[in-house]
Formats: C-alpha cells, structure tokens, sequence
C-alpha cells in the first residue's frame, strides 16, 4: 500500500472514531460510514495505525517548555496540549472540550494565556511554553498556587491547573493595564488593589469550573492581588449551639 | 483531525499563490480552523502558517484614521490606547467576545473570516447547504433559536458570530485585500455577503485572496459608540443579539447616525433606514421606537428566535440612548 492509501485508511478510521465519540449526529453519520468500510479496509486501517505508528507525515518540532528545550518527532496535526500530555509527560494540563470551552488546557506562551487545544504543537515553535509544571520554584510553589490552596479554590481539581494558568495571567494583564468588556472606563484601567470581583469573574469566564469551586478561585485572585478576601472557612452551627 | 503537511508562509505572495493549489488553507491563529478541522468540517492536504507574516501593525494613516494589519491579534487591537480613546466601541466589542485565552491568538482576519456557529453546520450528520450546497437547511425548520432574522434565504439561515465586524460595520471601515491577481479595496459592509442561494460563501474573497488590513476612517463621533451585546450568559457566550451604534449629536437634534446589528443575519448589519430616519431628530423614547422599528422591518423570525425581534429593537434603543448621552459602558 502506498503512503497515501495508508493515510486515508487512518483518516477514515480516525473520522469514524471522531464521530463516534461526538455527541449529536452520531447515529446518522455512523452507519454511513460503516457501509463504506468493508470489514478489510478496517483491518488494514487498524494494521496501519499500529506499524510503528508509521512515521508517516511526521517532522521535527522544537519546543521550549518550563525552560527546557525539548525536541520532537510529530505529525503538524498534534495539538500543543496532545504534545504537553502525550508525548512530554506533562499532564498537569488537562483535556476538558478539546474546543477552546472549557480553559483547562490553558498554558502560557511568552507570558500570555493560550488554550492549548487549539493551537497546534508546531505554530508554537520558538516561543517560550509555560504550563502548570512550571509555575512552582522547586519545592516553593508559586503565590497563586498556595492562594488556590489557602482559598478553597478547587474541589477535584480538574479545572484547577488551567484556573491558575489564567490567574497568574490575568494578574499580569491587570500590572500592564489592560482592558476587560466590563472595565467602566477604558482610558482607567483597574489596579490590582482595586479590581472588582465583578471584573475578577469576567477575565476568568474562559474557565470553567465543572465542581463551581468559582467563590473560591475569586478570593484565590484577590488574595494574589494583594487585597484581604472573605475568609474561606464556613461558620459551622452545631443544633446545640442553636438550642 | 486529518492529516496535512504544515508550512510557514516567507512572504503575503508565496500564501497567496499556495492558496491557488487544491486542498490548500491559511491559518493564522487557529482558534477557529483548528475547532473546525476537529470535527472534519474542513480536511485541508495542506495548511499554510501566515501568523508569522509582517502584517501585525496597528499605525496610524494620513488620514487621522488606523490601518490595522490583518495578522494583529484581538486583544493587541482591543487594547491599543488610540483605540481605546478614539473607537471605544471597538474595543468593547472585541472583549466582550470570547476569551482572553482566545483572543491574545485569534487574528483580526480569522476573527472576520470565522465561520457561522449554526450547530446544524457544525455536525456533519446533518445536512448544510453552508457545508454541502444543495443537501438542505435543517436550520430552518430546527432549533433555529440562534439563527437569522434579517436578510436569510429558504436555503440558509445561519447568522455571523463576530462581535468585532459589527463595530467595524459601523466604523465605515474599509478592507484591504491582496490575491494572486493583485490589490484591491472594499467597504467592509461589501465583504461579507448574504447567503442567498449560494451560502457555502460567506463574503467576496475570491479563491487565493488573503485580508492584509483593516482601514479605519477617522471619525470623532467614534469617541462615544457603544457596543451592546445580549446573550444567554454574562460572559463567554456568542451574542443573541448586539447592536453597535455611533450617534452625534448637535444643538440637542442627532447629526449623523450609524447603526449596526450583530447575531440577526448572514453578515454584520447596518441599518441604514433607521439610520436615515434618525438624523435631525431629538433623542426621545418615540424617536428610538420608531428607529427601532424600521430597522427591524422586514424581519422574518423563524420557529424559536422570534424574541430576537423585539430583543434587537430594545437593545438599540438602550444603545443610541447611551450614545446620544456620550458612549461608555452598555
Ligand atoms: C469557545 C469559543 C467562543 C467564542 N466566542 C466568540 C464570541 O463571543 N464572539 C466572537 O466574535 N468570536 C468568538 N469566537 C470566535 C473567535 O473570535 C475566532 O475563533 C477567532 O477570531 C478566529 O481568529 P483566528 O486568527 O484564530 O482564525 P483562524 O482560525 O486562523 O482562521 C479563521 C478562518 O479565516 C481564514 N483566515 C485567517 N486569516 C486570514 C487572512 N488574513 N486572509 C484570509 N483568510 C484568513 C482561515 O483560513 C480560516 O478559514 C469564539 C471561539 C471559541 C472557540
Ligand atoms: S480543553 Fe482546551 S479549552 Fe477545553
Ligand atoms: S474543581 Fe472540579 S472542575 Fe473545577
């Protein structure tokens, strides 16, 4: 067979797997599909995915990421966060959407966030990647982590390593005087002592957070900012002290 | 998503040219075409990479206006201190769409040349005459609460999602464009086009015609335009509807008016009626009712979107009165 046929072989699996696993419209694209694969093209679909992975339309990708330079050998098709998790090991970064709705993918690129699922692994080359791994010095976490901690920021933890990607980010944004659709007066940008929850929650609404664990990830930044949040603690009533 | 070879175009000739061949795209923040490939909407063979292109520029032109390079990202542009002072709207309109996380990639081309987020186009087991040219408009008669009120044919009735066009709609903004062919200029209010019986276009890009700017006049009555846009959440959320307006006003009576609707049609909408009927007018409660009314004439709601009416008739009463007051947050 040659690479082409290969490749379509691989596509065409690849499409029924990416319809299968996608909500609505399953059913009606799946059967359609299976019509036009014969029970052996899927087996050589199967036998051509596994051959080593054939190195089929792979190149070489330098990526720099938390300081190392990292080479790899990729298909261009391989999303920044498939390379982080996948191939780098790195998976603080998590796969909520894979469709930039979620922000759980979030990472830094020279300073600014970026969701990592929708930029492809190779565009980011040269650019200096910075993930969740990253962020801690040693054994020293960095001020926002230990304010997620301190705050109650998280309850499982899933969206947690993007909200604090996002946070160290938006507290940058806030230093150089940018903007958010919410901010009153765009000649009078929010200082970090001031900023409003209000504003807080608008430049975190690209994370999404499944446990809403948000008033907690609001004080987390507030705190990073440097103002004093409402303490996280819960006043427990016990039915004695009521009685 | 598919397989594709992947090269970072040298020069605007060398994309363009690219474009000619089969199976060829352009990405330049990948935040649209990306999600789009995902879920085989797009297979290009070959993708070509124009983000690292010189046209990333936001200067100022002879004119007093702002010639904005195609390749300068969201947030770059919305966060540009003469834009900010002198097209606030704009600003605003670009932050209120997606996120940040979105918008420090996406490119002020991708953001125009996005693609419609009817989820009957997005799901390739349904029909699309958007995706598929003559296989149908399930929209029509389906969850069509997001779709088209103004200007949709019986084949299509997707609507545009950018935030940003609608103020550039009303800016009276001009777009510079450059294919194999040469250069050329059009009013941006020419770029995108309404579907008709050929929805699979979206504007009048010929095949390997690349956006390189953006011009913006200058406009002082620009200082005080307000960007309104309604929608299921606060945050994150395409628009139900927005409203881009720019009203001037002298001795107490409207000068000139400009007036655009986001999420009710197949491209970004200016009104111009309304528009029209506003000049010379004193801003009162039954001048926005009456403008409001004209500019939703003709208005041909489908099954589910019919509150998009009197939404988009509130919404710009709210934004010229606030206009009309000095601009500012809407
Ligand atoms: C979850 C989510 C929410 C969103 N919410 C909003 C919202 O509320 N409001 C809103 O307005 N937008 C929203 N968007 C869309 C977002 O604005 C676009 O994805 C973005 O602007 C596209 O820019 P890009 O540079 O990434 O485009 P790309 O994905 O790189 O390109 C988009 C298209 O334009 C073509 N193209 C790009 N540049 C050029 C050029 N210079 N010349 C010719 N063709 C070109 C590409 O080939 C492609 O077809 C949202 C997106 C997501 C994922
Ligand atoms: S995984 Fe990237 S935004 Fe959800
Ligand atoms: S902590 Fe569970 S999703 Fe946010």
């Amino acid at each position: 067979m040659d690479d082409r046929k290969k490749n379509r072989f691989k596509t065409s699996r690849r499409f029924f797997l990416g319809q299968a696993v996608t909500a609505a419209g399953t059913a009606i694209a799946a059967p359609k599909l299976l019509d036009s694969l014969s029970p052996t093209s899927t087996d050589q679909a199967n036998a051509a995915m596994l051959s080593s992975q054939s190195e089929v339309g792979k190149v070489p990708i330098t990526l720099k990421v938390n300081g190392q330079t990292r080479a790899l050998t990729l298909e261009p098709r391989v999303t920044l966060l498939d390379a982080l998790r996948e191939t780098l090991g790195l998976t603080g970064s998590k796969k909520g959407c894979d469709h930039g709705q979620c922000g759980s993918c979030t990472v830094l690129v020279n300073g600014d966030r970026i969701y990592s699922c929708l930029t492809l692994a190779i565009m980011q080359e040269g650019n200096e990647i910075t993930t969740i791994e990253g962020l801690a010095k040693g054994d020293t976490l960095h001020p926002v982590q230990t304010a997620f901690i301190e705050n109650d920021g998280f309850q499982c933890g899933y969206c947690t390593p993007g909200q604090i990607c996002a946070s160290v980010a938006l507290l940058d944004e806030l230093k150089r005087g940018c903007a958010s659709a919410i901010t009153p007066n765009l000649s009078q940008t929010p200082k970090l002592s001031t900023v409003s929850s209000a504003e807080i929650r608008e430049r975190l609404s690209g994370n999404l957070c499944r446990c809403s664990a948000y008033n907690g990830i609001v004080s987390a930044v507030q705190q990073s900012a440097g103002q004093s949040p409402p303490s996280p603690i819960a006043t427990i009533v016990t039915s004695e002290e009521l009685a | 998503m598919k397989s594709f070879t992947y090269q970072r175009a040298q020069s605007i000739q060398e994309a363009t040219q690219k474009l000619m061949q089969a199976r060829t795209e352009v990405i330049a923040g990948g935040t649209n075409l990306l999600d789009r490939m995902k879920v085989f909407l797009d297979e290009p063979d070959q993708l070509i990479d124009i983000s690292r292109l010189s046209f990333n520029q936001i200067q100022p032109t002879s004119q007093g206006g702002l010639r904005i390079g195609a390749l300068v990202r969201n947030t770059q542009l919305a966060d540009d201190a003469t834009v900010r002072q002198n097209y606030p709207l704009l600003s605003r309109a670009i932050l209120s769409g997606a996120s940040q996380q979105i918008r420090n990639v996406a490119t002020i081309g991708g953001n125009i040349l996005q693609r419609t987020r009817c989820p009957y186009y997005y799901d390739t087991g349904f029909a699309c005459n958007k995706r598929k040219p003559g296989s149908g408009c399930p929209a029509a008669t389906g969850l069509n609460r997001m779709n088209a009120i103004l200007g949709a044919s019986d084949q299509c009735v997707a609507v545009h999602p950018s935030d940003m066009c609608v103020a550039l709609a009303a800016l009276d903004a001009i777009v510079e464009i450059e294919g194999a062919k040469g250069k050329r200029q059009i009013p941006f209010t020419d770029l995108h086009r309404l579907p008709g019986n050929q929805p699979q276009f979206d504007t009048v890009l010929q095949p390997g015609e690349l956006i390189t700017a953006v011009i913006l006049p200058p406009m002082s009555a620009a200082k005080s335009g307000v960007y309104l846009k309604l929608r299921d959440r606060s945050s994150y959320a395409f628009a139900l509807v927005s409203v881009a307006a720019i009203v001037e006003i002298s001795q107490n009576k409207i000068k000139t008016a400009r007036l655009a609707l986001g999420g009710v049609a197949h491209k970004p909408w200016r009104a111009t009626a309304a528009e029209q009927f506003l000049i010379g007018k004193s801003v009162d409660d039954d001048t926005l009712q009456q403008a409001a009314t004209l500019a939703l004439q003709g208005a041909k709601p489908l099954a589910y979107n019919g509150f998009k009416v009197e939404m988009t008739k509130r919404a710009i009463r709210r934004a010229i009165g606030i206009s009309a007051n000095g601009g500012g947050l809407a």
